[in-house]
C-alpha cells in the first residue's frame, strides 16, 4: 500500500513540478475560465438578482470547459516523449497512474476554481463563498475528473483526441453536472435542505462509482 | 533466466512474431538482430510487460509475466527508443520521479552513482529538453539502471552515441552482466554487436531463425547473413508485387 501511494503522490509530485515551471496547463485554464466569466457578465445585461441564478450554471460551464483543457494535456504530456511507457513500467499496481493523474487533474481545477469563484462575486457584487458551495465544488469537480481521466485515456490514443474528449466526456457527466447545478442553485438562491441532501448524495454516489470504474477498467484501458 | 516461448503478435492482419523461442540467463549479453520491421521491437516490448502477445508464455527466474507483473517489472529495466524522459525536469528530478516509481532503495546515492557513471554530472541540474539525443539516451540508460535490475532489455541503446560513449557503455554492461546480470538488446550495429555480445540471435519472419555465439562468428559473417535475410525480404515482396 505504501509503494502504491509513493508512485501516486510521485506522480503528483512531478507533474506540479513540470507546471511550476511552464505553466502551460494552469495558464490556460485561466486565461479561458477568466475569458467565458468575463463573456457571461458582458453580454447580459442582468439584474443582481438574476446573475445570482445564474451564477451556478456560469461556473459550472466554466469549470468543466476548463477542466478539459488539463484533462487533456496532462495526459497528451505523457503520450507525446511516450512518458506512459515509463509510468508503465514501474513495479506498482497501475491503477496508481491513474489516480495520480486524477489527483492533479482536481488540484488543477480546484485552484482555477479558487479563482474563479471570487471573480464572478467580485464582478456580480454578490456572495458566493460558503462552506456547503465549497462541499459541492469539491464533489462536483471528483466526479468529473475521475470520469474525465479515465476517458482521457481513451481519447489521448486518438489523432483527434483534442475534440473526443468532450464528444465522450459531457453525455457522460450530464447527470453529475445537473447534480452539481441543482444543489449549487438551492445554496446561492435558498431551498430545502432535504432537496439540497438528495443532490449532494447523488454527487456522492456519482463519485462512488466512476472510483470504482477507474479502479476495475484503467489497467485494460491503458493496455489496450 | 528469462524464458519466453511460442510468442505470437498479430497487429491487424499483420502477423509479426509466429513462435518465437528465446531464453537469456544471467550473465549472457544476447543481441538480437533482424532487418527493420522484423519485430524486435515488438518482442523486446512483449518481455517488458508494456504489450500483450496474443499467445506464448514469458517467465523470469520461474515467475509468469501474466500472473505475477509487478515483481517482473522490479526486476527489468528497460530502454526503448523513445527516452521515456520529461523534458520541463531537469536530469536528476527525472532520475528522482522514476526512483519513487521504481522504489529504489538509497535512491539519492544510488542517483548520483548512476549519474556519474553515465558522464552526466556535469549536467546534472539541467533541463533534460536542452539535452543532445545521445545525452538523452544516456540519461535513459540510467533510467533503465536506476532499480538495479537483474535483467536488461535495450532497443538499440548504442543510437545517437559518440564514440566515447558507446565504448564506455559496452565496458559498463560488460562489467554488468559479469556481474550476473542478463542483458539482451536489439541493434543494426553488427560490429559493436560482436564486441559486446555473447550470443546473437536473428529476429527473421517472426522467429528466432538462428542463434550463435560471438565467439564463432566475426563482424563480415554477420553482415552476410544479415545481407541474406534482406534479399529473402526483398525477393518475397517483389514476388508479392508481381502477383
Amino acid at each position: 500500500m505504501k509503494r502504491f501511494l509513493d508512485a501516486i503522490l510521485a506522480i503528483v509530485w512531478k507533474d506540479l513540478l513540470a507546471e511550476r515551471r511552464t505553466r502551460e496547463i494552469m495558464g490556460a485554464m485561466l486565461v479561458f475560465a477568466l475569458t467565458v466569466i468575463l463573456i457571461f457578465i458582458f453580454a447580459f445585461d442582468l439584474s443582481v438578482e438574476m446573475r445570482r441564478k445564474a451564477a451556478a450554471g456560469v461556473i459550472w460551464v466554466t469549470l468543466c470547459f476548463s477542466g478539459t483543457i488539463s484533462l487533456n494535456r496532462s495526459m497528451s504530456i505523457e503520450k507525446d516523449r511516450e512518458g506512459m511507457d515509463g509510468l508503465l513500467l514501474a513495479p506498482v499496481d497501475r491503477t496508481a497512474i491513474y489516480f495520480g493523474k486524477v489527483l492533479v487533474n482536481w488540484i488543477y481545477i480546484l485552484l482555477s476554481a479558487v479563482i474563479v469563484v471570487p471573480v464572478y462575486s467580485i464582478f456580480n457584487n454578490t456572495s458566493l463563498v460558503s462552506w456547503q458551495f465549497a462541499g459541492v465544488i469539491l464533489l462536483g469537480t471528483l466526479g468529473y475528473i475521475l470520469t474525465g481521466t479515465l476517458l482521457s485515456m481513451l481519447s489521448v490514443q486518438l489523432r483527434t483526441r483534442d475534440m473526443m474528449l468532450p464528444v465522450l466526456l459531457f453525455p457522460v457527466v450530464i447527470p453529475l453536472l445537473l447534480a452539481a447545478v441543482r444543489a449549487s442553485t438551492i445554496i446561492l438562491q435558498g431551498g430545502a435542505a432535504s432537496e439540497f441532501h438528495t443532490w449532494l448524495l447523488l454527487l456522492a454516489g456519482y463519485d462512488l462509482l466512476f472510483f470504482a470504474v477507474g479502479l476495475m477498467v484503467f489497467e485494460k484501458i491503458i493496455e489496450e | 533466466m528469462l524464458n519466453a516461448s511460442n510468442l505470437f503478435k498479430s497487429f491487424g492482419s499483420r502477423r509479426v512474431l509466429r513462435g518465437v523461442n528465446i531464453k537469456v540467463d544471467r550473465g549472457e549479453i544476447v543481441a538480437l538482430i533482424g532487418v527493420n520491421g522484423a519485430g524486435k521491437s515488438t518482442l523486446l516490448r512483449i518481455l517488458s510487460t508494456l504489450t500483450r502477445p496474443d499467445g506464448g508464455r514469458i517467465s523470469l527466474d520461474g515467475n509468469s509475466i501474466r500472473e505475477d507483473p509487478i515483481r517482473v517489472r522490479q526486476r527489468i529495466g528497460v530502454v526503448l527508443h523513445s527516452p521515456m524522459l520529461y523534458g520541463s525536469l531537469t536530469a536528476r528530478e527525472n532520475l528522482q520521479f522514476f526512483s519513487r516509481m521504481f522504489g529504489a532503495a538509497d535512491s539519492e546515492k544510488r542517483i548520483s552513482m548512476i549519474l556519474d557513471a553515465m558522464n552526466l554530472s556535469s549536467r546534472a541540474e539541467d533541463l533534460v529538453r536542452t539535452y543532445s539525443r545521445g545525452m538523452q539516451q544516456r540519461l535513459s540508460i540510467a533510467r533503465a539502471l536506476l532499480h538495479d535490475p537483474d535483467y536488461l532489455l535495450m532497443d538499440e541503446p548504442l543510437t545517437g552515441l559518440d564514440d566515447d560513449s558507446i565504448e564506455h557503455l559496452i565496458q559498463y554492461l560488460k562489467h554488468a552482466s559479469q556481474q550476473g546480470k542478463a542483458i539482451l538488446f536489439a541493434t543494426h550495429d553488427l560490429e559493436r554487436a560482436c564486441e559486446l555480445a555473447t550470443r546473437a540471435d536473428t529476429l527473421h519472419r517472426g522467429v528466432i531463425s538462428d542463434s550463435l555465439p560471438i565467439d564463432d562468428i566475426t563482424p563480415e559473417k554477420l553482415r552476410e547473413r544479415y545481407h541474406q535475410l534482406t534479399a529473402v525480404d526483398q525477393s518475397s515482396n517483389t514476388e508479392r508485387h508481381t502477383r
